[in-house]
């Protein structure tokens, strides 16, 4: 493995099964460093304050709340740690809330040691983290919003102020992401489209930007949903 | 096993009314049924005492009062809040006209037996039947479907009795009038029971048997003569509804209470139904296929496949269409029990699938094959699927260690006939990228809707 530097990235887990964090914990040894695991909520922030973790795995469905909650409630009190979401939700508004919420990007629990080892040190490098699910969720999430869609000014108040960029991707951000959904590793896609890989991670990371402050309805709604049934 | 209710076969034992199959409100079919004789035979014996004492009237309105109406509780449970308000609102109109005819009949009655019977008697007696109707169905009437059914039935055989009274006009002018006016106001709830909803109701049936009793006793001049009996009852009638009022509060509360109980206790027996007949099944599977790990995972997959649709919702589509997400997902489950390799599809937007969608599903499903084939082994294919405005596009990718297209011999009929040949057939396209160096391959399928959707 390709060290990131002198020492290994540190990595925090949170999930509520015991049998799921130690198999993660085995296939993580030796790749990063997982300095401790949580398995609530308020574990979990206590754990992430006292330890400043590099990056967080966040599980999103837990008790009372789960990573939606412990994104909330650490807020800005640990501007170094990422969060990466990792769950076996399929539900785009759980995925989205959370990403929505903070966290880096988003994997399903079938991912391999290895590429979710990848994955956390991406994370912390600062890349986001799309995998094909969730690249799919984003196109979902903005699809119906060409480029030329009139942006309905003055129709409702708060949009007066609001970058009406955010709330549509770019042909190029579209492509991207759709070869993610395709299973493209950013390399490739680099390839493909005859970018550099970083150009390719400025992509992703401008979507997860726009994912987390745009305003669009589709978004807010399922925002809405997923506190809803908190 | 213990998972589904089996308690209804106890119940169905008991003795039960069947309105589905009865003539008035299903006392004689469900006695016929419990007693296993034909009810028309019961019928004769209760119509021949009707008409010979009048005891066989007597016995069918204390059976249908007392007797509930078979399946009323599961029913009560599972209809929809939508079929409930509608169907109390029907019921609410028919028990209206229902109470009204009632009341037309029995006045009619009185008058052609010649009691002692005045005009003066007509307004009181309406006004207790219809505060008495409310008062009744509130404490008496289940939530839901037993209640709807009762005062359905309550409905017809007012309506038969009415028709068969003769003259005496204003009286039956006054008490149907009377039944009409009061039946949507009084009765159009819904079934929703709210609190301030049942409360009111209460209030409006006491106010009117109370409003009756003044109205007869001034109409007969008792109360000018004891207006200070009047005025102690009211006193008295007072102070007992603040005394049941709490009573009747807390009824309507626990009535809603068993009821939601009783909708939980059934999702929750529907849930376990579920895991049992899915989860549980595979779990078995697995313990018993523990030496092959490639079955395991497979049975996993199929089984979290599955359970994921079941969590999902699967969209309601109409029956017998085929929409683009749930065919390729269908296909890929297919391919993945037929050769163990996980595919994971991943679908933006839907579409029906009219003939051409259904070749490139076709053509799909022959890409897959082809990577679960040669290159299954090299982990997940994964399956991309976008349904834009103008065209529909799939992409079939594996990690496989790839081969150059136009190498492919010209035998491979898998290529070149089910896939590239049944594309173009369907005025689409197909493409086949090959990454250099053991990158993977790629089928790419376009279908452009312009003129192949519509």
């Amino acid at each position: 493995m390709t060290a990131t530097g002198a020492r290994n990235t540190r990595v925090v887990l949170v999930d509520d099964h015991a049998l799921f964090r130690a198999g993660v914990r085995s296939e993580l040894d030796g790749l990063v460093d997982v300095v401790g695991d949580a398995a609530t909520v308020a574990e979990a922030v206590a754990l992430i304050r006292e330890a400043a973790p590099d990056v967080v795995l966040l599980d999103v469905h837990m008790p009372d709340g789960g990573g939606l909650e412990v994104l909330r409630q650490i807020g800005a009190d640990a501007p170094a740690t990422q969060f990466l979401a990792l769950s076996v939700s399929d539900a785009a508004e759980d995925v989205i809330a959370v990403v929505r919420a903070g966290a880096r990007g988003y994997v399903t629990k079938t991912i391999s040691g290895t590429d979710l080892a990848d994955a956390v040190r991406r994370v912390h490098g600062g890349d986001a983290v799309f995998s094909p699910r969730l690249a799919g969720f984003v196109l979902d999430a903005f699809a119906g919003t060409g480029p030329a869609r009139p942006v309905r000014a003055g129709s409702s108040a708060p949009a007066a102020d609001h970058d009406a960029d955010l709330d549509q991707l770019t042909p190029r951000e579209r492509e991207v992401l759709q070869h993610i959904a395709r299973g493209y590793m950013y390399k490739e896609i680099a390839q493909r489209l005859g970018i550099s890989a970083k150009t390719v991670e400025a992509h992703v990371s401008a979507v997860l930007r726009k994912l987390q402050l745009s305003s669009r309805h589709e978004l807010s709604r399922w925002a809405a949903a997923r506190r809803m049934l908190d | 096993m213990a998972v589904t209710p089996t308690g209804r076969a106890a119940t169905l034992r008991e003795l039960r009314r069947d309105p589905g199959n009865g003539m008035v409100a299903g006392v004689c079919a469900g006695l016929g049924q419990r007693l296993d004789i034909d009810p028309l035979l019961l019928r004769i014996v209760f119509a021949a005492t009707t008409l010979a004492s009048g005891l066989g009237i007597v016995a069918y309105v204390l059976a249908w009062m007392l007797v509930p109406a078979e399946g009323a509780e599961p029913k009560a449970a599972a209809s929809a809040e939508a079929l409930r308000t509608a169907r109390n609102r029907r019921a609410a109109l028919e028990v209206g006209l229902g109470v009204g005819c009632l009341v037309v009949a029995v006045l009619l009655t009185f008058r052609e037996a010649g009691l002692p019977f005045s005009d003066a008697l007509t307004w009181p007696f309406v006004l207790v039947a219809a505060g008495g109707a409310l008062i009744w169905r509130q404490s008496v009437g289940r939530p839901g479907a037993a209640r709807a059914e009762l005062h359905d039935a309550a409905g017809r055989p007012g309506a038969r009795t009415g028709g068969t009274g003769t003259g005496a006009a204003a009286a039956a002018a006054a008490g149907t009038a009377t039944g009409i006016a009061t039946a949507p106001l009084l009765f159009d709830d819904g079934g929703t029971e709210s609190r301030p909803a049942v409360i009111s109701r209460i209030g409006i049936g006491v106010t009117l048997v109370i409003a009756a009793a003044i109205v007869f006793l001034q109409i007969t001049g008792a109360l000018a003569a004891a207006t200070d009996v009047a005025l102690a009852a009211m006193v008295v009638a007072i102070a007992l509804g603040v005394i049941f009022a709490p009573f009747f509060v807390r009824l309507a509360t626990s009535l809603s209470l068993e009821r939601a109980e009783r909708i939980r206790s059934q999702e929750r027996a529907e849930v376990a139904a579920h895991l049992h007949d899915s989860v549980l099944q595979t779990l078995a599977l697995v313990q018993k296929r523990a030496d092959d790990p490639r079955a395991v995972a497979a049975l996993a997959r199929r089984q979290e496949r599955e359970l994921r649709t079941w969590l999902s919702g699967a969209p309601a589509h109409a029956e017998g269409e085929r929409w683009l997400a749930a065919a390729l997902q269908a296909a890929a489950q297919e391919v993945e029990e037929a050769h163990g390799v996980a595919i994971d599809v991943v679908a933006v937007g839907d579409v029906p699938l009219d003939r051409d969608g259904e070749a490139l599903v076709a053509a799909a499903r022959e890409a897959m094959l082809n990577a679960a084939k040669f290159a299954g082994d090299a982990g997940a294919v994964a399956v991309y699927a976008e349904a834009g405005d103008e065209r529909l596009e799939v992409f079939v990718r594996d990690r496989g260690p790839g081969f150059d297209p136009t190498a492919v011999p010209a035998d491979r009929r898998g290529v070149r006939e089910s896939i590239v040949g049944r594309m173009e057939r369907h005025g689409g396209r197909a493409a086949i990228h090959a990454a250099p160096g053991g990158g993977g391959t790629e089928v790419e399928l376009v279908l452009e809707r312009g003129g192949a959707a519509s």
